[in-house]
């Protein structure tokens, strides 16, 4: 097993977050009753034309800047010609001859170290229809996706594990949610995969033969499709087999994948131009124009924080991985003096707190981290703080305040506690004297609770150390 | 005066609804009653929309009344071909496939010509998804040619030629392919145009070859041509390969006479297997319009040997994708007793579509697949764009050429049905003009020893439909 590689391209397809339709007027909706969200031209009716959204374009234009493609000046849509139930043209309109970017990549981190994942192009396509199998009734066919535009992003075979492959589709996603072109919600498909795999013997410079499994939409089964896959074809090689060129398709219930078919009884699309789309056609200044609207991307972002808010990369990358999250972090931690605690609480504390719960007001948020970092509350206090920040919205400060739950960091203050604790509780304070050390946590913890847990924990350990010597 | 109706073209009918010698109403029942009558012998129409068409008629003459309408089609009864949508009314394309398709929307043709006030007497017969020279390929049964009922109409719009030379509807609108308006014009003796690709919206009209297909009018004179070209024209938001060139009015500068213009003759028009009687014709033609004070001068167009090859290749290919959809799930007839999902698509389409779509769309499906586009589909293009620029060179020394519509004129019912090849090749004169995208005008110049209408074609540059209007018009005044 060791001595093979996989070889493995991907092809991802991604359903861009455009008003209407790639070629009618139909708006797209959330949810819509089945075909209600369809007009004759997605239900591809007799005599309809298709009208190229512009918008659809200018998203994939950007789609291709972000991954420092190159945008094709003229660029062709093509019919690719299938029968199936849920294709009303029994035609896909796609790009096959001139899509509308070229190349492109993808840098991406693993344990490894980082690596770069060329891009071979990406092109434009409209969504097929839904079919759907009702007991007793059979199988309909449901257009509210018909027309949806997408685009499929075509990548070398430059990837080697299930671990890149799952650090690419990440990167990608996070790419291209930054650039504001998709939503890219995996669960509800609007992210989806085709894995081409071949192995070879390490050092053979020559590609196997490959086999293709189709739309799977998580990255874990992305991941899980790519183990199988190699070790089934490492077994048919180590057993004297050769691989068929096949397409296979993938169960995500067994995490096993299956044979559709194979090469000789695959499709052919027959694509040609479709002559009822014009070429289209894009001037540079259009190009740059869409280029002054791509915001900075995650690994931009990445470094700047570290750089800016002098958090580790770990938390850097965990921050920028969505947008969302990123520029709610960026605010907060413009307004805080202490960053590293805003990136602490939403990394570690946040996703307990926050499931039936919007983010608060990242001023809010900035404000209890300074709170925290300049030592006014402990952090048990703004686990306290956070919580009713969360559920109320109310001001950190305010709330300390309210509460009376600054921090205790005078000695003064202190001391009369930490002997009380002393005295009620000769026998652990006796404990830790004869060498048991655990027993002064334990003495904290008593602190702690007389103060209602608004003692500086170190102090207390300074106080009470220097009484038990 | 209802009784010469007839013999009127749409401005004089206009001035007659106009001054109320006659009311929509009544001319639409005369429409009726000729449809009435002569439909048992020729079978122009596929759907006649009786009702709808008084229907159209009192709402026009409601609009009459007000005098502020100046629309020359208001109250004109007018056909369309069965490719043309219509919502609520059904469309077939003369085919079993969509025998019972009731469309939910009308193509912008319809909805312009609606606008304009026309009466819609009903659907016109046609070759099956506008494949034929004859429209003997209709599901519905072959049309005659009113000239002579032994006679076929021409195709594939034979319905729409048929209707008009019939007296049955003033006007009808046929769609060009390869010669599909200018044809049956000329076998039907009545005046049809294609317009430049691009002039027309094709939204609605149900395809057969999507880079070729045109709307155009079939009328009774020239410049009822360019009245319903005036309502029809220009660009369609729907429709991004239409452009936005039309003339504000087609009919301006019609009667300035062909003085000063140039005719191109073309050496490849009159070669081998034109019958005489038309060569005669088209050339005497030439030397009247010569008298006239045009210059009539030979140019050659060598590579237009190769355009119907081509054009088969490329109308086949388009063909075979554009009517995928008729698969029994989607859209079309569904074979019963299919057992698999493959079955359906086999059954349904071995049996709803007839004998010649069906060698249409295997020859278009084998053009496309893979280890063929090169050879077949993509040399079809090439030479698409060689004759193009032939073109475009002969244009730059004249304003348009005069050329024959057909080698032959009307032939007999029944004789040409069995030999594909042949009949393929009585499109040569006028797959060129559909392959460039150019506008022709087909007009009656005389008869031959059968009696048979002889067609002439004006063929111009792009968007120089007005030149054709212009020239025909002459012609039309010479050969009367
Ligand atoms: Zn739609």
């Amino acid at each position: 097993m060791s001595d093979y590689e996989a070889v493995i391209g991907l092809e991802v397809h991604i359903e861009l977050h455009t008003k209407r339709k790639i070629f009618c007027f139909c708006e797209i909706k959330e949810d819509p009753a089945p075909n209600t969200q369809t007009c004759e031209v997605c239900t591809s009716m007799p005599g309809t034309l298709p009208v190229m959204n512009r918008e659809v374009v200018e998203f994939a234009v950007k789609a291709g800047l972000a991954v420092g493609g190159t945008i094709n000046h003229m660029s062709q849509m093509d019919r690719k010609n299938y029968f199936y139930p849920d294709l009303p043209k029994a035609y896909q309109i796609s790009q096959n001859e001139h899509p509308i970017v070229s190349g492109g990549k993808v840098d991406i981190e693993t344990e490894a170290g980082q690596k770069t994942i060329r891009l071979t192009r990406i092109h434009m396509e409209e969504d097929a229809g839904k079919l759907v199998h009702i007991e007793g009734e059979g199988t309909l066919v449901d257009c509210n996706r018909a027309g949806v535009p997408l685009i499929e992003i075509v990548s070398e075979p430059d990837i080697r594990s299930a671990e890149e492959a799952i650090a690419f589709l990440k990167k990608l996603r996070a790419i291209m949610v930054y650039t504001g072109i998709t939503l890219a919600r995996m669960q509800e498909g609007e992210m989806r995969c085709d894995v081409n795999l071949s192995v070879r013997k390490k050092g053979d410079k020559t590609l196997g033969t490959r086999t293709e499994m189709k739309n799977i939409n998580s990255f874990a089964f992305v991941g899980k499709a790519i183990e199988g896959e190699f070790k089934r074809q490492v077994d048919v090689l180590e057993a004297g087999g050769t691989i068929i060129q096949e397409t296979r398709r993938f169960d995500d219930k067994t995490g096993q994948s299956t044979s559709m078919r194979t090469k000789e009884d695959a499709d052919d699309y027959r694509y040609f131009p479709d002559p009822d789309l014009v070429p289209i056609r894009l001037e540079d200044k259009e190009i740059e124009a869409l280029k002054s609207e791509i915001p900075e991307l995650p690994d931009a972002r990445k470094a700047r924080y570290i750089k800016d808010f002098d958090i580790s990369a770990y938390d850097a990358e965990r921050l920028t991985d969505e947008r969302d999250m990123a520029d709610y972090f960026e605010k907060a931690a413009k307004a805080t003096t202490a960053p590293k605690t805003i990136a602490n609480i939403l990394i570690s504390d946040m996703p307990n707190l926050q499931k039936d719960h919007p983010l608060p007001d990242p001023v809010k948020l900035a404000e209890l981290a300074d709170l925290q970092a300049d030592g006014e509350i402990n952090s048990s206090t703004a686990k306290k703080v956070l919580s009713a920040l969360l559920e109320t919205g109310v001001s950190p400060r305010q709330y300390v305040a309210e509460h009376d739950l600054l921090q205790i960091n005078d000695e003064a203050t202190l001391l009369p506690f930490v002997l009380e604790v002393l005295k009620e509780r000769a026998s652990v304070a006796e404990d830790y004297k004869a060498g048991k050390k655990k027993a002064l946590q334990s003495l904290i913890g008593m602190v702690m609770q007389k103060t209602k847990g608004r003692a500086n924990p170190v102090l207390i350990r300074t106080l009470l150390e220097d009484r038990l010597k | 005066m209802i009784d010469k109706v007839n013999q009127m073209t749409i401005s004089e009918l206009s001035e007659g609804l106009r001054t109320r010698e006659f009311s929509a109403e009544e001319l639409t029942r005369h429409s009726l009653q000729m449809i009435e009558q002569k439909e048992p012998e020729l079978n122009a129409f596929i759907t006649v929309t009786a009702e709808r068409a008084i229907e159209d008629a009192k709402a026009a003459d409601k609009r009459l009344a007000t005098k502020a309408e100046t629309n020359p089609l208001l109250g004109i009864p007018g056909a369309l071909k069965d490719n043309v949508c219509t919502k609520g009314i059904r469309t077939t394309c003369a085919s079993k496939t969509l025998e019972n398709f009731v469309p939910p929307y009308s193509a912008t043709v319809a909805d312009r010509l609606a606008d304009a006030g026309m009466v819609l007497l009903g659907k016109v017969n046609m070759d099956e998804f506008a494949m034929g020279q004859t429209s003997e390929t209709s599901y519905f049964g072959a049309t005659k040619n009113p000239r002579n009922t032994n006679r076929v109409p021409g195709g594939s719009s034979g319905g729409s030629a048929a209707a008009v030379a019939g007296d049955e509807a003033v006007f009808a609108i046929g769609s060009d392919t390869g010669g599909s308006i200018l044809q049956p014009s000329a076998f039907c003796g009545v005046i049809g145009l294609r317009p430049s690709y691009g002039l027309v919206s094709r939204n609605g009209i149900v395809a057969f070859a999507s880079s070729l297909d045109q709307a155009g009018p079939i009328t009774r004179t020239v410049k009822d041509n360019a009245l319903v070209l005036n309502a029809i024209a220009g660009h369609d938001p729907r429709d991004t390969t239409s452009l936005h060139v039309r003339e504000p009015d087609y009919t301006v500068g019609i009667t300035d006479g062909v003085k000063g213009l140039t005719f191109g003759l073309p050496t490849e028009f009159f070669g081998e297997g034109l019958a005489e009687s038309i060569k005669d014709a088209v050339l005497d033609v030439a030397k009247k319009l010569e008298s006239l004070g045009a210059t009539i001068k030979e140019v050659s167009l060598p590579s237009l040997k190769f355009a119907l090859p081509a054009y088969v290749l490329i109308s086949s290919a388009e063909a075979s994708s554009n009517l995928a959809r008729f698969d029994g799930i989607h859209y079309g007839y569904r074979a019963e007793g299919a057992e698999s999902l493959d079955d359906v698509y086999v059954k349904t389409r071995s049996e709803g579509f007839g004998a010649e779509v069906k060698r249409r769309l295997m020859l278009g499906t084998f053009a496309l697949s893979s280890g063929y586009y090169d050879a077949y589909y993509k040399k079809a293009q090439q030479i698409r764009t060689l004759i193009g620029s032939e073109f475009k060179r002969v244009f730059a020394s004249v304003s348009m050429l005069i050329a024959p519509v057909a080698p032959v004129t009307a032939w007999p019912l029944g004789q040409s049905i069995t030999d594909p090849v042949q009949l393929y090749l009585n499109d040569i004169y006028t797959v060129p003009i559909g392959m460039a995208g150019l506008p022709a005008l087909s007009l009656p110049v005389a008869k031959d020893e059968d009696g048979l209408p002889i067609g002439l074609q004006l063929i111009g540059n792009r968007f120089q439909e007005r030149l054709l209007y212009r020239a025909g018009v002459s012609i039309e005044e010479v050969t009367r």
